[in-house]
């Protein structure tokens, strides 16, 4: 058989047979989505027929309740809290920090030896498992830096996961840097602006949607954090300290929604499989609402530039 | 015949007379006594260990267009990047020799090189303008350099100058980005010159254009001459013969380092070159 099975001299442009090869792998393909569906339909459908009940029996009891150890009277509103606040602490620490190192690394570091080597490093740091950076908050933040952060308080478990995170927001805000185009950089140098103005004024509004989107990844996967957070010191169970006010201070002891979701997951008393189910639901919509809140920023960014 | 054929086409352009620049051309008498805008003087570029350029030595008269031809390879977008000191943007890249402007050397240690682009403005091969509006996209090299005076006057003569304001003045709030490639090359001349440099470097500003919008950009530099230096590189042959008054031949040499192999009028250079090498290159024999 030569390479083309047909001779040129045949012009018919009738189809020989069905191509067996491109039809199995369009299935292979579609057979993967559906997999991928079926799974994450499953987990849905298994969280919210079970949770779903005790949301619509308990109301906004459920989220304005604290824990308990009592399944009837459990609600998550400390976790609610606590995961806002981590939310606040990475974008107050995380996200300026992560960002201006990856503007430096990218428009201002000479690329050298050590820069490479730093930016291989800061890929490895996002590989790092999480319950390392909790041993890391544990012993730096909770353990040595006591007296400013309280111990095992909100500030050390912020400042924790903000540092979990840092390595994916530079990682991501470098690659949109990176995106956009020379001839842009060039333009303004052309017209005698400074690198400072190039960065301001050009390269950053232009790379903001790709750092954005970088900054929702990074906020997504701090608020669905669980290890790292039980290392740096939040309470699991009903609160100990005696303080009427559930919601504590900064400096006070605190959970979060995936803390609470784990700490019920395991007690043996069969009602707080509802209330799990109930909190991953509520855990769901806090993280979408924050990943929506981050989108629609972009988009506003986007039409602007 | 064919139109193809750069040396036919020259030939009988410049038999004609015809083209913007030769009806202004400098006559042959005041070529030297012309004040040069830039002098370059034994320049030679390395980008890592590699020169690109090696010991370059011409004048650019000012209120003149000088061209630079020559085959790919031969330095010549690396020597118009060294004039304003866009090669410093390029990790690796170092310079040896001088650039006088006004006497003084553009790579002295004091000078800024962002005060040395204000004045040497630049416009790209690709068209370039920014992700803004038409009115931002001129407006942004005043704003910078702290215009205090009136900036929509600024803006509107910049845009006539380079002979884009009859077809954008109703729209100065689009993108500049939604003109046409010949508008944006426009475009971004009104950007270069809206914070009035003396010498405007162009590299290949025509070569993604159709031929329409090429000839536009001829005709508006043939214009600036009278207000600007102008460098151009160019790769097309018949444009440096038709639109400029001076012209550089630049040729790789056995050590694949770009050097001069001869500079004169333009007239001279296609009508009577000195060297063979240049006969045959605006012949098009090579290159």
């Amino acid at each position: 058989m030569t390479a083309i099975s047909r001779p040129l001299s045949d012009t018919s442009l009738r189809r020989t047979g069905a191509d067996w090869k491109g039809l199995a792998f369009h299935g292979v393909l579609l057979g993967a989505l559906l997999v991928s569906l079926l799974i994450l339909f499953t987990l849905i459908a298994d969280v919210v027929s079970r949770g779903l009940p005790v949301l619509a029996e308990r109301g906004t009891d459920f989220l304005t309740a604290p824990t308990s150890s009592r399944p009837a009277r459990a609600g998550v509103a400390q976790g609610i809290f606590g995961t806002l606040m981590m939310a606040v602490f990475v974008a107050i620490v995380a996200f300026p920090v992560g960002i201006m190192t990856a503007i430096y690394m990218e428009e201002y570091a000479a690329d050298n030896r050590l820069t490479r080597f730093i930016n291989v490093n800061i890929r490895n740091l996002a590989g790092v498992p999480s319950v390392v950076y909790g041993l890391l908050g544990l012993a730096i933040f909770v353990i040595a830096l006591k007296d400013v952060t309280g111990g095992r308080s909100m500030i050390a478990g912020g400042v924790t996961l903000a540092v979990l995170v840092l390595p994916i927001v530079i990682i991501t805000s470098a690659e949109a840097i990176r995106a956009v185009p020379r001839g842009l950089r060039e333009a303004g140098f052309g017209i005698g602006a400074s690198r400072w103005e190039v960065t301001r004024l050009l390269v950053i509004p232009q790379a903001a949607p790709g750092i954005l989107t970088g900054t929702v990844l990074a906020l997504s996967r701090a608020l669905g954090e669980t290890a790292p957070l039980i290392l740096a010191g939040a309470v699991l169970g009903g609160f100990s300290t005696g303080s009427k006010e559930f919601v504590e201070q900064l400096f006070g002891r605190y959970t979060t929604l995936p803390v609470t979701i784990f700490d019920w997951a395991r007690r043996p008393q069969a009602d707080f499989r509802e209330l799990t189910a109930a909190a991953i639901i509520v855990l769901l919509v806090v993280t979408l609402l924050a990943n929506a809140i981050a989108i629609l920023l972009r988009n506003r960014y986007e039409r602007v530039g | 015949m064919t139109t193809s054929d750069p040396s036919r086409t020259v030939a009988v352009r410049i038999e004609a007379g015809a083209g913007p620049a030769k009806a202004a051309a400098p006559s042959a008498d005041d070529a030297a006594a012309r004040e040069p805008a830039v002098e370059l003087r034994d320049v030679s570029v390395y980008y890592g260990t590699f020169r690109a350029v090696r010991n370059i030595t011409f004048d650019a008269p000012a209120n003149a267009i000088t061209a630079l031809i020559g085959p790919s390879g031969s330095g010549k977008s690396t020597l118009l990047r060294a004039i304003n000191r866009m090669n410093d943007l390029i990790p690796g890249s170092r310079f040896e020799g001088e650039i006088l402007y006004h006497g003084q050397n553009l790579y002295a240690p004091d000078v800024d090189p962002v005060e040395v682009r204000r004045r040497i403005g630049m416009v790209f091969q690709k068209a370039n303008p920014f992700p803004k509006s038409i009115y931002d996209n001129v407006a942004f090299g005043p704003r910078i350099n702290g215009f205090k005076g009136n900036l929509d006057e600024l803006v509107e003569q910049s845009l006539r100058r380079a002979v884009l304001w009859d077809e954008v003045k109703d729209k100065l709030k689009q993108s500049g980005l939604a003109l046409s490639g010949g508008q944006q090359q426009r475009l971004c001349i009104a950007r270069a010159i809206a914070v009035e440099p003396e010498i405007i470097l162009m590299d290949e500003p025509a070569s993604a254009l159709d031929p329409r919008s090429t000839l536009q950009i001829e005709e508006l530099m043939a214009e600036l001459r009278a207000s600007y230096t102008i460098i151009i590189v160019t790769h097309n042959m018949q444009q440096a013969a038709r639109a400029s008054d001076y012209t550089v031949f630049l040729n790789m040499g056995e050590d694949r380092a770009g050097y001069i192999v001869e500079r004169d009028r333009t007239l001279e250079i296609f009508t009577n070159p000195k060297n063979q090498l240049t006969e045959d290159y605006v012949s098009g024999r090579f290159g």
